[in-house]
């Protein structure tokens, strides 16, 4: 929960600003946006993401670095995979 | 693979070891503690200790909030989930932390609701879809959850949902890093300062540490060859008689955090006089509450909670290793009696906690390999 899971965006939601459509491992999901609202986020970002929300903008090395560390950790990233496809953020 | 070799080559970790090792002073013993529970996980797992002279010791710190929330907090939340009528959520990391009378599964097979979800905001969808029950969201975390919480109770508002509330249990790292710098248990030389709590608060709440204590901290990244710079970093502060807040994770960690963030927290949540962590006793103005203004989504003041004060089952040594005075492995049931099946304490039971993290990877002893692979 404490740590972040890189994301790709794919688009901002036209009519929810606040929300984007991202990629995390493969698993489509929105997500909130709205605490980068000092920063332009847009198609091809990468994100760090916390309970449904980016925290943070990140380049692409960090993206798949950090990727590579949650896969390590195993059960407890499947489970928080999982949780997000379940997760239906409005 | 390409950008992950960058940070797990194992020619540089023995590259940074020796210059860790040509800055230590004969005779020395230094103490660095990760606060992060993620740093440890990568201590861990790729056996960082052994590439470090035997002289530098890492101490695992209180950086996991399943790992430091008190069994009372756990016994509060199941007496509100069994209010007629309440639905409770709360992240999959909980549902496993034991309370005195058994943990949230335990408590759903005696008939309450407690679900699982991935994020606050899916609360609120529960509680638009359950408009007949109260959705209490027990909400955990450090700085990097907080925001998510607040986000979700100004939502709330802007929607008017009535059925919705929060049992607030966030923590703050600053004071719990205060109170370990002012225990008598322990020496400490330095701070592997943490990453992602870091994005939200910034590096400047740090300042104290090397102010008032004359002790540096290097905010460090997650990857084997981070860990190993920030050390390296420490050990060059030491050497050189400084005491500073440095930023080794700057391509993540900006300076000033994330003002968005900082600015909802403050908005929906104030300090607590105090709150009790798991180890570290009742520390003051160590978490956070519901502001006033949002008194109506505050499940403490619509339930009535005991907040009962519920000591660790006796063999439990939680306490000792989140204070960094035990080793996980010194502890009387690591391993027997507490396992990641059967956690009988809490640093079992999550991930980033320092004994599921040390009985995963089997590193029950310090061995020193210096010639194993990084990866």
């Amino acid at each position: 929960m404490c740590l972040g899971i890189p994301g790709e965006v794919i688009e901002v939601l036209t009519d929810r600003p606040d929300l984007a459509r991202v990629d995390v491992s493969g698993v489509k999901r929105a997500i909130n946006i709205g605490l980068l609202s000092e920063e332009a986020v847009g198609p091809g970002d990468w994100v760090l993401i916390h309970v449904g929300f980016a925290l943070s903008k990140i380049d692409e090395g960090e993206a798949k670095a950090a990727m590579e560390f949650l896969e390590g950790i195993g059960k407890a990233y499947e489970d928080e995979i999982a949780a997000l496809r379940d997760s239906e953020i409005l | 693979m390409r950008f992950v070799d960058e940070f797990r080559d194992a020619d540089k970790a023995r590259a940074l070891s020796a210059k860790i090792t040509s800055l230590c002073e004969p005779g020395r013993e230094y103490k660095f503690m990760e606060v992060c529970g993620g740093h440890t996980h990568t201590i861990y797992k790729h056996g960082l200790e052994d590439y470090l002279p035997e002289n530098i010791t890492l101490v695992h710190g209180p950086g996991c909030p399943v790992c430091v929330i008190p069994m009372g907090r756990i016994d509060d939340s199941i007496h509100i989930a069994r209010r007629p009528g309440v639905l409770m959520t709360s992240f999959g990391d909980m549902m496993r932390v034991p309370g005195s009378g058994g943990n949230f599964f335990d408590s759903n097979a005696e008939g309450t609701n407690i679900r699982m979800v991935y994020s606050p905001l899916d609360s609120l969808k529960v509680a638009r879809q359950n408009p007949d029950m109260h959705v209490v969201f027990m909400a955990i975390g450090f700085e990097t959850t907080a925001p998510s919480t607040a986000m979700t109770l100004l939502r709330a508002e802007r929607e008017g949902i009535e059925n919705f509330s929060v049992f607030c249990n966030h923590i703050t790292i600053i004071p719990a890093i205060k109170a370990i710098l002012d225990s008598p248990d322990l020496r400490l030389d330095g701070f592997i300062g943490p990453g992602h709590v870091s994005t939200v608060i910034g590096c400047r709440p740090y300042e104290f540490i090397a102010r008032d204590y004359g002790k540096p901290i290097v905010v460090s990244g997650f990857e084997p060859l981070d860990i190993l710079q920030s050390i390296y970093l420490l050990m060059l502060q030491l050497r050189e008689g400084r005491a500073e807040v440095e930023n080794q994770y700057s391509r993540v960690v900006p300076w000033d955090g994330n003002r968005t963030a900082l600015r909802v927290i403050a908005e929906t949540m104030e300090l607590r006089p105090y709150f009790e962590w798991r180890g570290l006793g009742f520390i003051s103005h160590s978490a956070l509450r519901i502001r006033g203004k949002y008194a109506r989504f505050d499940a403490e003041l619509k339930f009535e909670v005991p907040g009962v004060r519920v000591a660790d089952p006796k063999a439990c040594q939680c306490g000792e290793v989140l204070k960094g005075v035990l080793k996980p492995w010194e502890c009387k049931v690591f391993g027997t009696a507490c396992t990641p099946e059967t956690p009988i304490g809490t640093c079992m039971v999550s991930p980033e906690g320092a004994c599921a993290a040390y009985y995963n990877f089997g590193r029950f002893t310090r061995t020193r390999v210096r010639e194993a692979s990084l990866s």
